[in-house]
């Protein structure tokens, strides 16, 4: 999942200082798993800018609402009457629900209320890690199915580096090196020649350096 | 280790020649004289002197035009090159400048990552890794084309280094790794610092059985310690170092005002053991901020005069 972490209040204070009647829209899919924009963390956050505003003498008319995702224009089209009673909008979902958000309501200005932060999953209660850079070019099965490029700190296609040791990032002592694992998963696999094989250059294209990406599903469109 | 380039290095080496090479690091700014101050310091006791490139990212001047200094009052630099800071343009392009302009050996490296350095805010490259670029120096060098295929209007030849810590884990792994980089091109290997000198011989061993040591020249580190302090500094803060507990007490047991003597005896007799051991072709002296010293430690150790192939 895309993994985000609501703003401090003190920004998000900043931020809607200007505008009088403000939509806290969250966000029910991603952000909702990671406590970030959610119904629940949307009607607090609104609650947060009415007490924080009311001190410190200003009026500000804060409505709340959300929806099963931002990315989607089926479920932006259920937030339209409640854009169109207010004169902005803080978006609890990622950067691309913002966006998607401020594309439909052109007129409307969209804050972000979320930092993104990364595509992970949720290791345990309340610990969320980043596993996937989204590059275009998936090559875990070399890797007995943990990514060099995201968890290692150098995005070492040939690690280990020489800073790992005793099973840690030298970048951060809390952090599991990424070729240690994948060392300990081809052992288990029995794949422990795939270590010998020399990994050359990637691709970066299908990354984020070939520019903006797009997904083209001909069989989809109707 | 074909024979490819001029590097006298490489002659050496190549002529079964114990070698000695040092390190240093270009200043914080644009003033030559410090670099040279450095390198005149070396001049007739070490047969080549690597060149840092932003070491511990902490910016200073390139590492192609620190070389160029000392290639100038006559030494023979091995300019260092990371991978952090350049993508394969900058390095393609680098590299086949800093051959045009004299330099004859390369480390190839992936470098301290930007967190440990002056700048934690800047953007990290790592496009490729160091084994990506050993090879690609290499490639330049015998298919005379760049990373695309294109054929270059002179090649550079570089003598192709990299780097090895035998003293990082998972152990196992990292003689594999060595194999890994020698295929992928490194000509010759200088390592971590040397204070654990059981593990070492144990990975040194483990080469020769592999045969590695017969593929490529191994040129292991040493860094003489100046306090207890510094040992206790380098074991407990710098990634991938192994400072036994025992040397850490035998640098705590002396006096401070003989630290820094004890220091160097220490680093005397770890370069007379490295020197018995087979498949060790030179030694590789990192005297961190303490350049003065590499002098008499070379002499100290026996290796001066160093030879002379009456190439500079």
């Amino acid at each position: 999942m895309i993994v985000g972490e609501q703003k401090p209040i003190a920004e998000i204070k900043e931020m809607v200082a200007p505008y009088k009647k403000l939509l806290v829209l969250g966000c029910g899919t991603c952000v909702k798993t990671c406590f970030a924009g959610g119904e629940d963390e949307t009607a607090v956050l609104a609650s947060a800018i009415r007490l924080v505003s009311r001190k410190e003498g200003r009026t500000i008319e804060v409505e709340e609402l959300t929806v099963e995702r931002q990315c989607e224009n089926e479920f932006i089209q259920e937030a339209a009457e409640a854009v169109g009673r207010n004169d902005s909008v803080l978006s609890l979902a990622c950067g691309a629900g913002v966006q998607a958000i401020a594309r439909r309501f052109v007129t409307k200005p969209v804050l972000p209320g979320v930092n993104t932060t990364f595509i992970g999953v949720l290791e345990k209660q309340g610990l969320f890690t980043e596993e996937c850079s989204g590059c275009g070019n998936c090559e875990l099965a070399l890797f007995g199915a943990v990514c060099p490029v995201t968890r290692c700190a150098k995005k070492l296609l040939n690690g280990p580096c020489g800073g790992s040791q005793a099973g840690k990032c030298e970048v951060n002592p809390d952090t599991d090196c990424a070729w240690q694992m994948i060392i300990e998963r081809l052992k288990i696999l029995g794949q422990l020649d795939n270590l010998r094989a020399y990994v050359p250059p990637k691709n970066w294209n299908t990354s984020t350096s070939g520019g903006p990406r797009k997904l083209v599903r001909e069989d989809h469109i109707i | 280790m074909k024979n490819a380039s001029i590097s006298r290095l490489e002659k050496l080496l190549t002529a079964g020649e114990f070698v000695v090479t040092a390190e240093c690091g270009p200043p914080r700014g644009s003033n030559r004289e410090r670099i040279i101050e450095k390198g005149k310091l070396l001049q007739d006791v070490v047969d080549a002197l690597n060149v840092t490139d932003n070491q511990t990212a902490i910016v200073r001047m390139s590492s192609i035009a620190a070389s160029i200094h000392l290639l100038n009052i006559g030494l023979e630099p091995v300019m260092q090159m990371v991978t952090r800071d350049r993508n394969r343009i900058a390095l393609q392009s680098d590299i086949m400048g800093a051959y045009s302009l004299g330099i004859r050996n390369i480390l190839c490296l992936t470098g301290d990552h930007q967190s440990f350095g002056s700048q934690p805010d800047a953007m990290n490259v790592f496009d490729i890794d160091s084994m990506n670029l050993a090879r690609t120096v290499r490639e330049m060098r015998e298919t005379g084309q760049d990373m695309s295929g294109h054929e270059l209007d002179e090649a550079p030849k570089m003598f192709v280094g990299a780097a090895a810590n035998p003293f990082a884990d998972p152990f196992e792994y990292r003689v594999i790794r060595l194999a890994k980089k020698i295929d992928a091109g490194a000509d010759f290997i200088q390592t971590q610092c040397v204070y654990n000198l059981e593990r070492f011989r144990e990975w040194i061993k483990l080469a020769r059985e592999e045969g590695l040591t017969d593929r490529v020249h191994i040129l292991p580190g040493v860094t003489p310690l100046k306090s207890a302090g510094m040992a206790n500094y380098m074991n407990n803060r710098v990634a991938g170092m192994d400072v036994p507990e025992a040397v850490i007490q035998r640098m705590a047991g002396v006096p401070k005002k003989d630290a820094a003597n004890e220091g160097v005896k220490i680093c005397l007799e770890t370069i007379a053991e490295l020197r018995e051991m087979e498949g060790i072709h030179g030694i590789h002296i990192m005297a961190i901020k303490w350049e003065e010293i590499v002098a008499g430690i070379v002499e100290g150790a026996g290796l001066l005069p160093r030879p002379d192939l009456g190439v500079s």
